[in-house]
């Protein structure tokens, strides 16, 4: 098996606030391979946003890294110099943001801003870098490009910014795609259209994708690995199938059976997850999920529960995965 | 945008007119008359009449205004009541003066203010930051003629430094820079810091924008960032304010005008209010409110071009 | 309600500047007030004499150019100020209710004809229309008072009239209406107690304006008259006598600086205490 595009090593991050120091990642490993799409899912709250953030590499400012980091080709991306950082971001790292509207520049042209972001790359005259970036637009089905590229973000539909939003982070060839909540601001139809252009271009892309999202579905449709989060932990991870045909960390079954989609006959109420989220400025002693969890025991309370390898390149974080 | 544009100057005739109305409304109005008013209580009858006519005051109001606006669009603004000189001829003797300093006073507001709220950016939450909240807040509500007068006994008076009279010899380029200086640092100063404040605000807003993480996730030079990401959308607000402003600044010349005794629109119609010569007043009153309206017409115009959003909202 | 106003004292207080400018707003409100008691000498009362004496313990502030003790003409000079402000301000915002209310409430021809009226008003930099009115009229108190309340009128009515506009189509006031509830009881009940808090404070905020204008007028010897004291005429004094007595322009320029960073202060403080949303900080 190939060595991992960027990985993610014990990372945990704290945010400084008026109760002290609030722990949203807590010791979050995970690692995506060229050509793999992996999917990263969990509540609100839940540290995915985070740990988005800690790959692109534009934490808060009040973000601070209390263990371990992100390796990518070879050093810590976390670490290194202010000016390696932004030299990384765009070039060899891109996201495609969440909300295309207020993400792109209401002044400037889309053009503009495409060929603003190949500012990384030399050799190119701008003339040059206006036609690569009609190209791309092509590539993702805006139609009309050239058109496009002469626009300014409000005029455009809900679906073609997203896709000029693609286009952006694809521009650059990077080696790791990183999307965060692709889908969350759009209508279903063109959130179904924008899945299956994520999926196409799949096939020419040989970078990494990282898909974040709370949305259980999008996962499935696009990704190869998944990675459940809670409370700021990676409490399973597995490939897709296994994950949602054999879950085995109690919140990701109770995540899997209160999707609506799973939902096979008509009921009065939707199902929840009772309970709240723990305090993440004094993290639970145990398991995380252990108030909340059906199954838990005097065990889940008072002692943190292992990563345990429960079937073929699938794991869980819970004394009770292997029964 | 050319619907647009033709709105708004159709508005400002419209406003213009409204106005010149009502100031010979007001004349009529009132009991006593500008002519008793400005010979005094010795003034004979016939002395009294002569004036009427040479203001122009004998005829019904309605020909007055028709009168005046046929004129004024030919460019006869009336004549001066003692020295009998063409309004237009005066105003446009003194007016490059006032426009010189209300654009130096501008000038030095805009770069001043822009400069320090960047900077009061970058330094966000340290003492200068707080310190120049308090400064803005000060200065902006001080009247610029108290400011002005200090100028004037520090560094005219005092220290000799610049000239306390007068706009400098035609023609001498050095002689009329230093005289602008403390009349536009007057005015200037009171602005400075309440456009720092403002570009500071209006740049933090944007710094936290989406759009400005969403350059810096391209690895944009901060540079760039700043400039052509926070700077271009910030300024949107700034241009507006700015074009409020330059009322003010006007206002403020005419009395920094009179404190520096420099020739200008300023000097022109205090010393015609003060001889109560309405012609020149009336003509003043006439060419200040189109200028003014002018240049909000174009700040509007400005701001539809450098935001492209509100071009899409007037269309609509 | 109570803690609601509990509230905003709290807020205010805590705000330095806001108490300082408070104190300032007093001191001048006493001194206007209280000028005959507080003022050491007639500040008619020319002496000749003793005409452009520096600060001394006989006349704290010096004299002017006649001998007058600027200390006694600068606390009179409070009272003109302020008593033009608050005059002239108080007509306004009443006029301005209610033009605003008949803006808001009466036929949409009038509605048009005033706004077109208080645009117009405002498209003209206040001084020059202050100046065309002061032409016509002569220049007295009585007409600078009636420049003011001019100048300020739109302002207010502008306000009134948006808050009379967005009342008359929110849906409780369409409530009360389908209940036959008149039209003077809404306003009464329902709208002005919503808007006296920002009216106060747009109010307060306009009252060193026109502090700086009627002294900014009265400076150019066409606001209020002299023999009368008032903080431009003392400046003008001073201006003139610059070269024989430069302490003079310093004495009255002073109070005018302190008068207006006060009433502004104060007013900034308040508009922060008055802010919703610091309000709903305070209550949680």
């Amino acid at each position: 098996m190939s060595a991992p595009l960027i990985k993610v090593d014990d990372l945990s991050i704290a945010y400084a606030s008026e109760e002290g120091p609030l722990q949203a990642l807590r010791h979050a490993t995970l690692e995506a391979r060229a050509g793999e799409a992996i999917g990263i899912v969990g509540e609100s709250g839940c540290g995915k946003s985070t740990l988005a953030s800690a790959l692109i590499n534009l934490l808060a400012r009040n973000a601070k890294v209390t263990s371990g980091g992100v390796m990518f080709d070879g050093r810590d991306i976390l670490s290194v110099s202010d000016e390696e950082k932004r030299r990384l971001r765009g070039r060899h790292i891109a996201m495609i943001f969440q909300d295309p509207m207020t993400s792109f520049n209401p002044v400037l042209t889309i053009g503009e801003q495409l060929v603003d972001f190949q500012d990384q790359r030399e050799g190119l005259s701008k003339s040059e870098k206006r036609q690569q970036a009609a190209a791309m637009l092509k590539r993702v089905g805006i139609s009309d490009p050239v058109r496009c590229l002469d626009r300014y973000v409000h005029e455009l539909s809900g679906g073609m910014r997203q896709r000029a939003a693609i286009a952006a982070a694809l521009l650059m060839a990077p080696q790791v795609l990183v999307a965060d909540e692709p889908t969350t601001a759009l209508d279903v139809t063109m959130e179904a259209q924008i899945i299956h252009l994520l999926r196409e271009l799949r096939r020419d892309y040989n970078g990494a994708i990282v898909i974040v999202t709370h949305h259980l579905g999008v996962v499935g449709e696009l990704c190869d690995r998944v990675y459940v989060m809670y409370a700021g932990e990676v409490v399973e991870e597995g490939s897709t199938d296994d994950v949602y045909h054999q879950p085995r960390h109690p919140y990701t079954q109770a995540l899997i059976a209160c999707d609506p989609a799973n939902l096979h006959e008509q009921t009065p109420v939707l199902p929840t997850i009772p309970g709240r989220l723990p305090d993440l400025v004094n993290p639970p002693m145990g398991c995380s999920f252990a108030a909340r969890c059906a199954r838990a025991h005097e065990r889940c309370r008072n002692e943190a529960p292992d990563y345990v390898e429960v079937g073929p390149r699938h794991w869980a974080r819970c004394h009770e995965a292997l029964s | 945008m050319l619907s647009y544009a033709i709105k708004r100057i159709g508005l400002a005739v419209l406003i213009i007119f409204v106005v010149m109305l009502a100031m010979y409304a007001m004349v009529f109005l009132v009991p006593g008359d500008p002519a008793s008013l400005a010979l005094g209580p010795r003034a004979t009858p016939e002395l009294k009449h002569e004036l009427m006519v040479r203001m122009g005051l004998d005829q019904p109001i309605y020909v007055q205004v028709w009168n005046f606006f046929r004129n004024a669009l030919t460019g006869d603004l009336g004549y001066d009541v003692w020295s009998k000189r063409p309004v237009t001829d005066m105003i446009a003797e003194v007016f490059p003066n006032t426009l010189f300093l209300g654009a130096v006073a501008m000038s030095i507001a805009l770069i001043a203010g822009i400069g320090l709220g960047c900077l009061a950016v970058v330094w966000q939450g340290r003492t200068i930051d707080r310190v120049l909240a308090v400064l803005s807040v000060s200065m902006i509500s001080i009247p610029s003629f108290v400011v002005a007068i200090y100028l004037l006994l520090v560094f005219a008076v005092w220290l000799g430094w610049f000239p306390a009279i007068g706009a400098g010899e035609a023609g001498d380029w050095g002689s009329q820079f230093r005289a602008v200086v403390l009349p536009a640092a007057a005015i200037a100063i009171t602005w400075v810091g309440y456009l720092a404040r403002l570009v500071r605000a209006s740049m933090l807003e944007v710094m936290a924008a989406n759009h400005v993480r969403t350059a810096r996730a391209f690895g944009l030079t901060q540079a760039k960032i700043v400039l052509r990401y926070a700077l271009r959308v910030a300024i949107v607000p700034v241009v507006a304010i700015v074009a409020v402003g330059f009322g003010s600044i006007l206002s403020s010349a005419v009395f920094v005008e009179t404190v520096f005794s420099r020739p200008g629109i300023g000097t022109l119609i205090t010393s015609a209010v003060q001889k109560r010569d309405f012609p020149v007043v009336m003509g003043c009153v006439l060419f200040m409110t189109a200028f003014y309206l002018t240049v909000v017409t174009l700040a509007d115009l400005l701001m539809a071009k450098l935001d492209p959003r509100v071009r899409d909202t007037l269309r609509g | 309600m109570a803690s609601g106003k509990r509230n905003v004292w709290r807020a205010l207080l805590a705000e330095p500047l806001g108490v300082m400018g408070g104190a300032i707003v007093l001191t001048f409100v006493i001194m206007a007030l209280f000028a005959p008691w507080l003022a050491p000498y007639d500040p008619l009362k020319i002496d000749v004499m003793h005409k452009f004496s520096n600060p001394s313990l006989a006349h704290w502030a010096g004299t002017d150019q006649l001998g007058r003790d600027l200390l006694s003409r600068i606390i009179y000079g409070a009272r003109t100020a302020l008593g033009v402000a608050i005059t002239a301000t108080g007509i306004a915002g009443l006029a301005g209710i209610l033009l605003g209310l008949v803006a808001g409430y009466g036929p949409r021809w009038l509605d048009s004809l005033l706004i077109l009226c208080f645009d117009s008003m405002t498209s003209l930099p206040m001084i020059m229309f202050a100046l065309a009115v002061i032409t016509v009229l002569g220049p007295s108190t009585a007409t600078l008072i009636l420049v003011i309340i001019l100048v300020s009128i739109p302002g207010y009515a502008r306000f009134i009239r948006a808050q009379t506009l967005s009342l008359t189509r929110s849906d409780f006031i369409m409530a009360e209406q389908a209940m036959n509830a008149s039209n003077a009881r809404i306003i009464l009940r329902h709208l002005l107690p919503n808007v006296v808090g920002q009216l106060l404070v747009v109010l307060s905020m306009d009252i060193p304006v026109v502090i700086m204008l009627e002294a900014g007028l009265s400076y150019l010897s066409l606001g209020v008259k002299p023999p009368t004291p008032s903080w431009g005429n003392i400046l003008y004094d001073g201006y003139v006598s610059l070269r024989q007595s430069p302490g003079m322009v310093i004495v009255a320029g002073i109070p005018l600086i302190l008068a207006t960073l006060g009433f502004t202060f104060l007013g900034e403080a308040l508009r922060d205490a008055l802010d919703p949303r610091l309000q709903l900080r305070t209550l949680t």
